[in-house]
């Protein structure tokens, strides 16, 4: 069935597809490959990888949530110069929030904080679902999107700096003996980190695939 | 700041090549890499994009700084990518049709490249004067379109060889663009004697 725009408020079980589809089945980084330049650039440490994940899902819980506010009331051919100012205006609030919180995380992102603006993921999101959602069901899609965001961040900087500062959250891991992968804290590390990860994410649907239409399978 | 603008072209060409070592602009490197044709006509659209915007960013920026109100920066930059690439869009369609059809989708795309609003965020953090600006820009870009010409000459040679299925696709191209970082690796000794 098919919600006219808003009357029908979604059933719980429906709200919680959303929020489940954004953490996993359409993970914005390992499925639909969107957001690729903070992914690679900020998770050589699992604190920058935590501060970018938490900004991002913030604006983008916020940007979902007003467009869908005004999703009425925006005209058709200004909507996405619409959402691109109001998702800057939410980078904006975060860019001073990580100045005022602590000065070395903001420092260690750099411009990364202000290219929020371009993240893929947020603009994605809200022209696919939030223009034609109503305000409760656009929230939980960002928190959904934005946690799968948060954990494919996670799953980069932890492999990135266990292999390459022999650490996590900057405490040592293997002893001082360790001798640090020192290739997976320069950009290399990150392009081979996220293939790696892109190919685990693949091969394990298409082993799922496989398993769920066994008779389909040629060869 | 003084840096010589020889070095500043280098080094934003070369040694942190936008896409390979700071990691702007992988949107596009993976999107339109396919094919050799489209990636040059990409990378000129997009050395002209980010020239332009640089260009007005500077001036924006004197003008922000001006009236103390440095918050707008993020917002106001964003508004005059946005309408450069409307304007090159208009341009395109009027002196050439073809390259208009050729580029298709990837034109409008490019307000969300974000190597175009890194571009003017650098300049201004570095806070260079403005003929530092419009070289760092157009090496920037250039840096963009060599990288993005570099890897749509491979995918086309790597079209016919026997690749794992599940490798096929951004995987691939991920694993190339880390070679290729690699390779750039190389020239950070350059920068040193400047």
């Amino acid at each position: 069935m098919h919600h006219a725009h808003g009357l029908v408020e979604p059933s719980p079980s429906e709200s919680m597809e959303s929020f489940l589809n954004g953490l996993w089945k359409q993970n914005p980084v390992f499925v639909q490959v969107l957001g690729m330049c903070p992914t690679l650039a900020i998770t050589n440490s699992v604190r920058n990888a935590l501060a970018m994940g938490l900004a991002t899902l913030f604006v983008l819980v916020c940007s979902n949530a007003l467009v869908a506010l005004v999703r009425k009331l925006v005209p058709r051919q200004v909507r996405i110069a619409t959402y691109i100012l109001i998702i800057a205006t939410f980078v904006t609030i975060v860019d001073y929030m990580i100045k005022a919180i602590s000065v070395p995380v903001y420092k260690a992102l750099g411009a990364f904080i202000a290219l929020i603006v371009v993240n893929c993921i947020i603009l994605g999101r809200a022209e696919a679902f939030a223009s034609k959602n109503p305000v409760g069901k656009s929230i939980l899609d960002g928190l959904g999107m934005g946690i799968g965001f948060f954990f494919a961040l996670l799953c980069l900087g932890g492999v990135r700096e266990i292999l390459g500062a022999g650490a996590f959250l900057g405490y040592p891991l293997f002893g001082p003996n360790y001798q640090p992968w020192v290739l997976f804290l320069l950009p290399p590390g990150g392009f081979f980190t996220l293939a790696a990860w892109l190919l685990v994410f693949t091969s394990w649907q298409a082993r799922k695939k496989r398993r769920q239409a066994p008779a389909e399978v040629q060869s | 700041m003084n840096e010589s603008l020889g070095h500043i072209f280098l080094d934003s060409l070369l040694i942190n090549n936008f896409v390979l070592s700071v990691f702007l602009g992988i949107c596009p490197f993976i999107g339109v890499s396919g094919k050799l044709a489209t990636a040059w006509r990409m990378g000129v659209s997009v050395i002209f994009v980010i020239t332009v915007s640089s260009i007005l960013a500077y001036g924006t920026n004197l003008l922000l700084v001006n009236f103390h109100a440095e918050y707008l920066r993020i917002i106001t930059y964003i508004v005059i990518i946005a309408s450069t690439v409307q304007m090159v869009e208009m341009f395109i369609k009027k002196t050439s049709p073809a390259l208009f059809r050729a580029l298709g989708i990837y034109l409008p795309l490019i307000t969300t490249n974000c190597a175009v609003l890194g571009v003017a965020l650098f300049q201004t953090a570095r806070e260079y004067n403005f003929a530092q600006s419009v070289v760092f820009a157009i090496g920037s870009s250039a840096g963009f379109a060599l990288a993005l010409v570099i890897m749509a000459v491979i995918r086309e040679r790597l079209e016919l060889s026997d690749i794992p299925h599940t490798a096929k696709g951004t995987a691939l191209v991920l694993m190339l663009a880390g070679i290729l970082s690699l390779a750039f690796m190389g020239f950070a000794g350059m920068g040193q004697g400047g």
